[in-house]
C-alpha cells in the first residue's frame, strides 16, 4: 500500500495530563465491557437457581475478586463522570484550555470519592446475608 | 473548486445521511446510561447481595425487571460501539481487526440476550 500522510501526529504535542484523562476513558471502557460480560454471568447464575448463584457470589468474594471488583468500580466511576464532562464538550461548553483542565481535576476527584465510598457501602452489602 | 473526490462526482449519489449516527448512538446510549447505571448501583448498595430469595424477589418485580432489560441493552449497545471503535483504531493488520470485530459483536449479543433472558425467567418464576 502506498504511504499515505497519518493525522494526528500525536508525538508532536507536549504531554498535558489531560492526554492520560483521555486514554483512561478508554481504558476504562474496555474494562466496563468486561464488567458488562460479568453482570450478563451474574444474571445467568441468579436465573439458573440457588446453587448457581452461591457458587457465582463464593466466585466473586474470593480476595483477588474483590480487588477487582474495587479497580472495577473506579473504572466504572471514572467512565461516568468523564462521560459526563464529554457530553457537556458535545454541547460546545468548556473546551478552553483552562475549563479542560479544571474539569479534568475535578472528574479525577469526584472518582475517586465515589469509588471510595461505593467500596465502603458495597463491603456492607456484602457482608449482609453473607453465608 | 468542488471538494468533491472525481469517483464521488461520477457516482453522485451524495450524502448517505448516516455518517453521523454511530457518533449520535454513542451519545443516545450514554445519556441513557447515567439514570440507569446511577439506579442500579444505588439499588444493590442496599441489598442483601448473598441472599438469592432476596435477590431474585427484588429482580423479578415487573418494574425493576423492564428497567434492568433496559439497562443490559442499552450496556451492550453502548459497549458494542466502543469496543468498535478501540479495535478499529488499534488492531491494524485486516484479518485481526475483522475477527476481532465479529468477536466482539458475537459476544456483545449473546450477552444482552443472556441478561434479557436470565430477567424474564426471574420475572415469570418469581413466587
Amino acid at each position: 500500500m502506498k504511504q499515505r500522510p497519518l493525522s494526528p501526529h500525536l508525538g508532536v504535542y507536549k504531554f498535558a495530563y489531560t492526554m492520560s484523562l483521555s486514554i483512561l476513558h478508554r481504558i476504562t471502557g474496555v474494562a466496563n465491557t468486561v464488567g458488562f460480560f460479568v453482570f450478563a454471568w451474574w444474571l445467568m447464575a441468579m436465573a439458573s437457581g440457588p446453587e448457581s448463584y452461591g457458587a457465582a457470589m463464593r466466585c466473586l468474594s474470593t480476595p483477588i475478586a474483590k480487588l477487582l471488583l474495587v479497580g472495577f468500580t473506579f473504572s466504572f466511576v471514572y467512565h461516568f463522570c468523564n462521560g459526563i464532562r464529554h457530553l457537556v464538550w458535545d454541547t460546545g461548553r468548556g473546551l478552553e484550555r483552562a475549563q479542560a483542565r479544571r474539569s479534568g481535576v475535578l472528574v479525577i476527584v469526584s472518582a475517586l470519592l465515589l469509588t471510595a465510598l461505593i467500596v465502603w457501602l458495597g463491603c456492607a452489602a456484602l457482608a449482609r446475608g453473607a453465608p | 473548486m468542488s471538494l468533491r473526490t472525481p469517483l464521488g462526482r461520477v457516482l453522485g449519489k451524495g450524502s448517505a445521511g448516516d455518517g453521523v449516527s454511530h457518533w449520535w448512538v454513542q451519545r443516545v446510549t450514554a445519556v441513557a446510561l447515567i439514570p440507569l447505571t446511577a439506579w442500579f448501583a444505588l439499588a444493590l448498595l442496599g441489598k442483601p447481595l448473598h441472599s438469592w430469595e432476596a435477590m431474585r424477589g427484588w429482580l423479578g418485580q415487573p418494574w425493576v425487571a423492564v428497567f434492568t432489560i433496559l439497562l443490559g441493552v442499552t450496556l451492550a449497545w453502548h459497549s458494542w460501539l466502543g469496543v468498535q471503535v478501540v479495535i478499529e483504531d488499534y488492531v491494524h493488520g485486516k484479518g485481526a481487526k475483522t475477527t476481532l470485530l465479529l468477536l466482539s459483536t458475537f459476544l456483545h449479543f449473546a450477552a444482552a440476550i443472556a441478561a434479557v433472558f436470565a430477567v424474564m425467567i426471574l420475572a415469570v418464576s418469581r413466587p
